[in-house]
């Protein structure tokens, strides 16, 4: 990165700052060297802290001036390393725009800024009988910021969709500092769907200053079944027949025996400890929708083999059986000193196979994994649980990862279904997309930011990033130098 | 697969060469829609086919020549449907043409756009390179989300030659309510109706009777038709399908035919005496001779859009763009088709 002198762009960046909005000593950079993904950790430049959207503004057009790159974070709950600092750049906090700025009932809708915590819209709007559908696990601390630059999930998304299908409309800064608004109020938007482009795109095009967000009135009620397995198998079919039933839960869950005692230990959820698998199910609509679904449900379940269905009497029951489910992972984080969380979707049918594969490849590189699987939607999420201290063991719990993630694009997979590429699955993109694929990324990249400094490094590798990828997994020498030689972007020999 | 991408790759890249255009066709369904077409015809009618549907997975990836009416009665025979009920207009239309229109029907607004339901596209851009964008799975977040960029943009940006889908079990059963009022009577309603759970699946409302389609389980449609009262209606699903296709009498008028998309709650819009809503009011049909720029600007005052949907004046399609809007799209344009091969001019006039 060409840079110009460093002082006088700080000098200028306190211009548009209040100096407590301006942190460089290295004790107030600390706690923004990683976000959920805490084996990457980088110290930025700079974080800055703005509060109004002109300073963004004038912030994103001095670094475009100064050739500084930007990387912009929400909460920092992201899990694949998305909101890293850059070691040259400046780190954009976005989280003191943390104001809901109008809910309108009668529509349906909530203007958020960026920094509005997920869970802090659907209490928001309570009183209102509305909800905002999309609840990934860490609902409690993310940011709708984060949650637009991810396209986040969660456990209701096979019925409700991802960010995605929730979002209307959107403000977003350009690094020029030029202002968008894509999509609209209404279901539509002339032109290109440039809300899809930017949601899911990792903090790559632009910086979301706004939100406006669909809201849904809250179903009449929810009803949750739990239903125990004596093999993984079973429940996987298990979970086929619902769909064939014509039944689209609101929530289908699947938990494999590692992960249903960790979870039980943890939250007393009362799950069959001695399961080989159980299923989560949740169905919503009203009263006597909910009914008969709830018994259809059922049966397939205990045809399918389930030796035990069990409805939840009351909604405190309901909330102990998911409370388990969304405990997972720091249940997980309780057994083991560390824990990778592992994020592919798979084609349902191939669950059996993969994870079977999972299995081998555990106990081939001598590490456990607990396996939690939005099992409607096919998003396969391996916990491997690994000790950070003892040297190496990162290494080799990231290879074993990036191995189940080539599984999952063997059976016609994806390596991510809902936390990213970021700086963690940069590697395995060129497993699944080729070259001509990825510089496709690249152009459709340089038309929002032609110098390439939002988020430099992340989400989509150059050519020189894969061919380094390839030879250090083995997959073709010759490409190695192939790919070399039409990049630009190695200029040493 | 292969014989096909050469080929197309061939006619793309001999077009770049030679400074020609092509026209990708597959039904030749929506030829009215957008700017006129120019070119080479590129057919892909020929081009069909289920490629692998599995009902318990809730996904289809079908090859874009394929008859949209083919494919539907495929999803039935399982009792699944593309939920998002896309306009055909015409028996010839195609899966492909259906997405790079990115049109949806009466159930959008309750169960989803066509860009909802979209998960992957293959795809070959201006440079006559083959590309796949999304997959086969319902959660993919790796690399940009381009096959929801592709869908709606007509062509411009590459020939889709396989299409994967997300799709819905059928509804058990389906009923239609009739109420008769006023046009800002039926906005309240709708916007009453907005706020509550019930399994609405359509809402139509013209000459001063407002429809309203309930879908789900039996049990569901029953309790949420006591609840909300109305007359039965004798339209059955034939009132659907013909909104959708545009076969109402409303539709038969001369005049350029017009589509608003605003906010559902906007207040009436005075273009025109006979309007036809739809999407809970977010979608909104007249027919006028009005001027474009005029319609233009009485869609944006109120928070939303217009397009010249059919007749009219056709370099004037879609609503304006602001300056960095313009610079966005032809630079998107640039970034897939840097020679201006791809259905030139379909979506804005371009450079």
């Amino acid at each position: 990165m060409k840079r110009e002198n460093p002082d006088s762009f700080l000098h200028e960046l306190r211009q548009i700052l209040p100096a407590k909005a301006v942190l460089t000593a290295e004790e107030e950079l600390r706690p923004y060297e990683c976000d959920g993904l805490c084996g990457y950790r980088e110290l930025p430049r700079v974080v800055v802290l703005p509060d109004q959207v002109t300073q963004v503004q004038a912030i994103l057009a001095l670094c475009q001036r100064h050739r500084v790159p930007v990387v912009a974070r929400g909460a920092g709950t992201g899990l694949s390393g998305g909101a890293t600092p850059h070691s040259q750049g400046l780190l954009l906090s976005m989280t003191r725009f943390n104001r809901i700025l109008a809910v309108d009932p009668v529509s349906c809708t909530a203007r958020v800024q960026p920094g509005v915590r997920n869970l802090a819209v659907s209490e928001a709007v309570a009183a209102y009988g509305l909800y905002y559908a999309p609840d990934p696990s860490s609902e409690i601390a993310c940011t709708i910021g984060g949650n637009v630059a991810e396209n986040a999930g969660g456990v209701h998304c096979l019925k409700y969709g991802l960010t995605v299908h929730n979002v209307l409309a959107a403000e977003v800064l350009l690094m020029s500092g030029e202002s968008i608004r894509v999509g609209s109020e209404g279901f539509d938007a002339p032109g290109y769907d440039l809300l899809a482009a930017i949601t899911g795109s990792e903090g790559m095009l632009g910086v979301v200053t706004e939100v406006t967000l669909r809201l849904l009135p809250q179903p009449e009620t929810a009803k949750a079944l739990l239903a125990a397995f004596d093999t993984i198998e079973a429940a996987a079919d298990a979970v086929a027949q619902v769909i064939a039933a014509g039944i689209i839960p609101a929530g289908l869950e699947m938990m494999d025996n590692p992960a249903i005692r960790a979870a039980e230990d943890f939250a007393q959820a009362g799950y069959p400890r001695e399961a080989a698998a159980i299923l989560l199910c949740e169905v919503d609509g009203t009263v006597a929708e909910v009914e008969q679904q709830v018994e259809a449900v059922s049966a397939v379940l205990r045809e399918r083999g389930a030796n035990e269905v069990r409805v939840a009497r009351d909604e405190a029951e309901r909330l102990r059986f998911w409370s388990g489910r969304k405990n997972a992972f720091p249940a997980v984080g309780r057994i083991s000193p560390d824990y990778y969380c592992i994020d592919g979707t798979i084609p349902r049918k191939q669950i059996g196979k993969v994870l079977k594969g999972v299995a081998s490849l555990s106990e081939q590189y001598g590490l456990r994994v607990a396996n939690v699987f939005h099992a409607g939607d096919g998003n396969l999420h391996p916990l491997i649980l690994y000790d950070a201290g003892n040297p190496g063991e990162f290494e080799r719990t990231e290879q074993l990862g990036g191995e189940i993630l080539a599984l999952c694009v063997e059976v016609g997979g994806t390596i991510t279904g809902e936390h990213g590429v970021g700086l963690e699955k940069i590697g395995q993109m060129c497993v699944q997309f080729n070259e001509d694929e990825l510089a496709q990324f690249h152009a459709f990249k340089s038309v929002f930011d032609p110098a390439g400094l939002l988020n430099p490094g992340k989400a989509v590798p150059t050519p020189a990033r894969c061919a380094e990828f390839k030879a250090m997994h083995g997959q073709g020498g010759a490409a190695v130098f192939s790919d070399a030689s039409v990049s630009g972007s190695i200029a040493e020999p | 697969m292969n014989a096909l991408v050469d080929t197309l790759a061939e006619q793309v890249t001999h077009a770049c060469e030679s400074g020609g255009m092509l026209r990708i066709v597959g039904g030749d369904s929506k030829a009215f829609y957008g700017g006129a077409p120019v070119g080479d015809t590129l057919s892909l009618a020929d081009h069909r086919g289920v490629v692998s549907y599995e009902p318990t997975e809730l996904v289809v990836t079908v090859r874009s020549g394929t008859p949209l009416a083919e494919l539907q009665a495929a999803l039935a025979g399982e009792g699944q449907m593309l939920a998002f009920e896309p306009p055909a207009f015409g028996a010839s239309a195609t899966i492909g043409g259906t997405i790079a229109c990115g049109l949806s029907g009466p159930a959008r607004p309750y169960r989803g756009a066509a860009r909802d339901f979209v998960l992957g596209v293959n795809c070959v851009n201006g440079k006559g390179q083959y590309l796949r964008f999304g997959g086969q799975v319902i959660k993919n977040v790796a690399g940009y989300d381009l096959s929801r960029v592709m869908t709606g943009a007509l062509g411009t940006l590459g020939i889709i030659t396989e299409i994967s889908l997300k799709v819905l079990p059928l509804p058990e059963v389906e009923q239609t309510l009739c109420f008769e009022c006023t046009q800002s009577e039926a906005l309240s309603r709708l916007g009453e109706w907005a706020l509550q759970p019930w399994p609405f699946s359509g809402t139509a409302f013209f000459d001063g009777v407002l429809r309203l389609r309930l879908s789900g389980s039996g049990a569901g449609v029953a309790a949420a038709a006591t609840a909300l009262g109305g007359e039965p209606c004798r339209v059955g699903t034939d009132f659907w399908h013909d909104l959708r296709e545009h076969r109402l009498q409303f539709f038969a008028s001369d005049l350029p035919l017009w589509r608003l998309s605003l906010p559902p709650q906007a207040p009436p819009v005075a273009l025109a005496e006979q309007q036809l809503l739809e999407w809970g009011g977010g979608q909104r049909w007249l027919a006028s001779e009005t001027q474009p720029q005029q319609i233009f600007a009485a869609a944006a005052a109120v928070g939303g859009h217009a397009t010249r949907f059919r007749g009219g004046d056709r370099t004037n399609s879609f609503q304006p763009l602001d300056a960095v809007g313009q610079r966005l799209h032809a630079g998107l344009k640039v970034a897939f088709d840097p020679a201006g091969v791809l259905n030139r001019d379909r979506l804005y006039p371009e450079a």
